[in-house]
Formats: C-alpha cells, structure tokens, sequence
C-alpha cells in the first residue's frame, strides 16, 4: 500500500521546526507503524538524509515509549493499542498520515518526535512509592486484601507511563497518570500508611511542573493504551481532600 | 486563587456550579408563573418576585449567589487561562479523540451565559436597584417594580425573544457537561450512582432551558 507522511522534523529542543512530506510507496498492511518508520529511516539514510528520530523499547506494548500523535489521536486510531501495536492495515491505502509529537509544556520536543517526559518521572519522585516493609513474598498472604481492590489496584497499576492521555486531553493535564499512581497504591494497605502525604505531594508537583487542569472531557479515558479509568480521577479528587481535610499539615 | 492546587480549583467551581444549578430551579419556579398556569398566574409571580426582593433570608442568598457566580467565572477563566498555557503549540491534526463535546466549549458557552446575564441584569436587576429605566421607559426608581408587564413586554418583543431562546439552548449545552462533571471533580463517582447522576444532568440540560424557553415561545405565538 502507499501512504503520505507528514512528520514534524525538528534538529533539536531550540530549532523552529517543520513539518515535512514523505512518500512511501510499498508499505505493507501488516507492518506496525514502527516498522513503517524504520523502513522510511532506511530510504533516508540510503539517500544520506538525517532518519525520523523516535522513541521506541520493547514494541510489546509496555515499556510506553513509543508515543506517536498520529492523525488526530495518540498511539494513533487503534483503541488500546500503544504506537508499537498499531499496524499499517489501520489505514488506507493512499492515505495521508500526519505524525506529530506529544504537545505539552512539561513535555518539550528533544528532536523530531522525541519529547522529554521526564515530567512524568519527576512526579512519582514526589510520592509514586511504597517506604513501608512490605516483607517477603511469603508473607504476602499475611496482609489481608478484598479481591475487590486486588482488582482495582491491578487495573490502575497496568498505567506504562506513556503520556498518551495528556497528549490527548485538551488542557494537557496529567490527571489520569496521577490518579493511576495515587490509586494503585491508596486501594492497597501497605498503600494506605502514606496516602495522605502522597496525593498531596503528587498533585503540587504535578501542578508545579506546569500540567493543564483537569475539565472532565475524558479524552484521557478514551486513549488510553492501557484502559485506565477515569474512576481513578475521582478517586483522587477524594483522596486529595480527604488528605487535606484530616491530613498533616505539611507535607 | 491562581497558586491554589488544581484540584481545590475544580472543587470550588464545582460547589459553586452546583449552587447556581439549584438557584436555576428556584428561578425557572417563579418564571413559570408568567405563563397562565394558574387561574391567579400574574398574582402568584407578584408575590414571588416581591419575597424575593424583600425577604432578608433571600439578600443574604442574594450576596451568596453575586459570590457565586463571580468565583464560578473568575476560576473558570483561570483555569482555562493555565490550560491554554499548558499546551502552547497545537497539534496540527488535534481533537479527534472522543470526548463529552461541549466540554470543549465551556469557555465560550460561558462567556455567552455572562453576557445573558448582563442583559438580564439591566433588563431586570438594574431596573430594581433604580439604575437603568424600565423597558416602558419610566424613569429609574428605586424600590418596588411590578416585574410581570416588564417581563411580557420583554418577551413580546420578538428579537428580544429569538435572542432569549438561543441564549438558553447555549446554557443548556453549558449545563449538559457542567452537571455530571460537578460530580466528578467532587470526587463523587460511584459504578451505581454515576449513570444516574449523567442522565439526571441530562434531562436538568434538556428540561430547565425547555421550561425557560417556553415563555417567549407563548407570546410570539400567542
């Protein structure tokens, strides 16, 4: 199949950058999207051109580095699917496909369709950990947990850290990442003892670091790779002031 | 206010949302006595609107609500300020991802509701404090105004009336995202309860500017 590309070029984090054209004309339906861009960066090194830099690790879908904004959607229009996961039959033959990076202030451009999502890192550092003794893997059954929240924890702890749903809300906000971190531990006991300190540390961060506001528009929900759910945003809102409201003072 | 975290912002928009959503009922009850539903309909709204510029319990509210929807609008615009800032280069090919639509155009429906308001305000408000002349063209008084001929004169007026409606399909769309979405920045979701809430927020959006709009629609047709 053929397609048109338009791929945001930028040398590196200062250069204006542009969006420039390419033509790939025997691309095959069942290549992924990475595979795709290999196969342009080998025309491009053929003919001495500088290849599309992006960011790609295990293509297994769970390392999350693979974020692409393609057509309009992040990881592209495949529902649950990372960028390393949607393939080539997605698309049209003959369609025009334009790849973009992840736009966002905390997230700025390094070179072409690499951003820097450190941001993201920075807020775990604020409190996306567990400091109490959680033993050794035979006392785990000691610890008593409802399957209820095994579950629910589970479902916020599959999150690759990928930055898909602030690509795609509107306000860039980061509220769907943090709510997932802030809830996979908050369900859990051993969770539990740093609650309070945690979602406090983690919102101010992620606030800090300057992340949209959250406006319920649940694109978030909608692209996520992973099928995190807005749930955990509710959960957070309460978590936040059942922390601020019966909370430490400091944090 | 623009320190605050992110989430204390959505917390007080959304007491605040909630708030003007009940005080929407309470006015749509009175305006409805515009409309002859009741053998003694123009009397009914007389004394309604006389309690509800007279009764000291109702000026408190009344502060409460000019409070209201100054910080409803003052975070609604820092917040979207902030979201703008947080996003400084668009995509090229954005916004296709599903989404509660008129969640993208809160500001905007927002702004729109504002200038209803100041509309309504000298129309209504201004004319009870004494500081713009009745439609009939009295001069300003301070005091007492029988705002029922005020109001049928207003709605008989048919660009007042097409303006009105539209004003109030364009909060409806206002409403139809703001109500299920006060909830969810309360933190308030639950696998039971959330559907419910999203269909009530549903019919207020759909029923409330409906019952707004019928008034004009009875005198341009009647």
């Amino acid at each position: 199949m053929k397609v048109r590309l338009k791929i945001w070029r930028q040398p590196n984090a200062t250069a204006k950058g542009k969006f420039v054209t390419y033509d790939m004309d025997s691309v095959s339906p069942e290549m992924s999207f990475l595979e795709m861009l290999d196969s342009l960066n080998g025309m491009l090194v053929e003919k001495g051109e500088m290849p599309v830099a992006f960011e790609h690790d295990c293509r297994e879908g769970i390392c999350g580095s693979c974020g692409l904004y393609i057509n309009g959607y992040p990881h592209g229009p495949q529902k649950l699917a990372t960028t390393c996961h949607l393939y080539m039959r997605v698309f049209r033959d003959g369609q025009t496909i334009v790849v973009e990076p992840w736009r966002a202030r905390p997230f700025p451009v390094i070179r072409d369709l690499i951003v820097d999502r450190t941001a993201l890192e920075k807020i775990l550092v604020a409190g996306g950990y567990v400091s109490v003794d959680t033993g050794q893997a035979t006392e785990s059954n000691t610890t008593k947990v409802s399957k209820e929240h095994a579950d629910e924890a589970y479902d916020s702890a599959v999150c690759i850290g990928c930055g898909a749903c602030v690509a795609a809300c509107k306000n860039a906000s980061a509220m769907l990442f943090v709510s997932a971190k802030v809830s996979q531990f908050a369900l859990l006991p051993q969770g539990k003892v740093e609650a309070k300190r945690r979602v406090q540390r983690m919102v101010a961060r992620m606030d800090e670091l300057g992340f949209g506001n959250c406006t319920n528009s649940y694109a978030c929900e909608a692209e996520c790779p992973k099928g995190i759910r807005i749930t955990n945003i509710a959960r957070m809102n309460r978590e936040f002031w059942k922390a601020k409201v019966c909370g430490q003072k400091t944090v | 206010m623009i320190k605050q975290s992110s989430i204390t912002k959505k917390f007080i928009m959304a007491f605040a949302g909630i708030f003007l959503v009940l005080f929407l009922l309470v006015h749509l009850g009175i305006n409805l006595f515009i409309l002859p539903i009741h053998v003694n309909h123009q009397e009914i709204f007389g004394q309604a609107v006389k309690f509800m510029t007279s009764n000291l319990v109702v000026k408190v509210f009344e502060v409460v609500l000019f409070s209201t929807f100054i910080i409803h609008m003052a975070y609604g615009v820092i917040l979207q300020v902030q979201n703008w800032m947080a996003r400084p280069r668009r995509y090229k090919k954005g916004g296709w991802s599903q989404t509660s639509f008129f969640s993208k155009f809160m500001i905007h429906t927002g702004i729109i509701v504002l200038i209803f308001l100041v509309i309504h305000f000298i129309n209504f408000y201004f004319v009870k404090l004494g500081w713009t002349a009745a439609p009939s063209g009295q001069a300003p008084v301070r005091g007492d105004h029988d705002f029922y001929p005020m109001a049928v004169n207003l709605f008989s007026n048919t660009p007042y009336a097409i303006l009105y409606i539209v004003l109030i399909i364009l909060l409806g769309f206002h409403l139809s995202h703001a109500f299920q979405s006060a909830f969810q920045s309360l933190g308030l979701n639950h696998s039971k309860y959330s559907p419910i809430i999203r269909w009530i927020g549903y019919l207020y959006s759909i029923i409330v500017p409906l019952g707004f709009i019928c008034i004009p629609l009875y005198f341009l047709v009647f």
